[in-house]
């Protein structure tokens, strides 16, 4: 029994993953940034299953499924880099990572 | 009673997502990135999603938030940070924010999205038979795909996580 529309999981999902962006523009510490991507992946996430439940289908359940495993991979990967950078520059700020720059 | 629980887990998510863009610790912004998680599995159970909300946990609030608690303990040595924004990009991250939620307005007020009726055929998501069958016929291949993905990561976590230089010097 859902008493909740469609439209509430879905404006959950864009409140959710607007958060995650400001975080990923607005932080500079790379792990914070890092945690807003994954809000921002577990958001689409909530509108797949909110899409497949109202429409009596598996196939979003079967996609988050896809989407957690990736993420997982991604975030073991992402936190090697970040700690890689750490040891070759002694600093997770994005601020001060500007070597690019000049 | 159901709509209660939806607004206090959409509203336990949303505090949690908040926390974790203004919290100026981060192990603190770590605690409320679970905080979020928890409240999203519980809106996975309202959605009968039983399995994806226990994967979520496990997943998620399991794993990925204890390596993230385990990579802060490791690198963030100065502890709370301070707040040293450069107005430009407070204001244009602000504003993609509002732009994001602007668009969501104009969702919700133009949106036609006419969903069928959940509550008359009960919930797909909820046994997990069908899921068992679904990976297994039409979504095998990307399973075996997926199961690559881990491999070829956890081998690039390997050669990352290697302190540079280690294996140049071996004869």
């Amino acid at each position: 029994m859902i008493t909740a529309t469609l439209n509430e999981y879905l404006i959950l999902s864009g409140v959710l993953f607007a958060l995650g962006f400001l975080g990923v523009l607005l932080r500079r510490n790379t792990l914070v940034i890092f945690m807003s991507l994954e809000l921002m992946l577990v958001a689409s996430a909530l509108a797949l299953v909110a899409f497949s439940r109202y429409n009596h289908t598996l196939d979003g359940n079967v996609f988050v499924f896809f989407i957690l495993t990736v993420a997982a991979a991604e975030v073991a990967v992402g936190l090697a880099i970040i700690v890689a950078l750490f040891r070759q520059r002694r600093t997770i700020q994005v601020n001060e990572l500007d070597s690019l720059k000049n | 009673m159901a709509h209660v629980l939806f607004n206090c887990f959409a509203l336990l998510t949303i505090a949690g997502a908040v926390g974790v863009v203004a919290n100026k610790n981060t192990v603190n912004a770590a605690m409320c990135f679970l905080l979020s998680l928890v409240g999203l599995a519980g809106l996975f159970v309202q959605l009968d999603a039983y399995l994806l909300a226990f994967v979520l946990l496990l997943v998620y609030a399991g794993a990925v938030v204890a390596l993230f608690l385990f990579i802060i303990m490791l690198l963030d040595t100065q502890g709370r940070q301070k707040w040293d924004f450069s107005k430009l990009a407070v204001f244009t991250s602000l504003v993609a924010f509002g732009l994001l939620l602007a668009g969501l307005g104009t969702f919700v007020k133009r949106g036609q999205l006419e969903a069928p009726n959940p509550n008359a055929a009960g919930g797909v998501g909820a046994a997990l038979k069908p899921y068992a069958y679904q990976l297994f016929t039409t979504y095998l291949l990307p399973v075996e795909v997926m199961g690559f993905l881990l491999l070829v990561a956890m081998l690039g976590v390997i050669v990352l996580s290697r302190k540079a230089g280690a294996g140049e010097d071996a004869p």
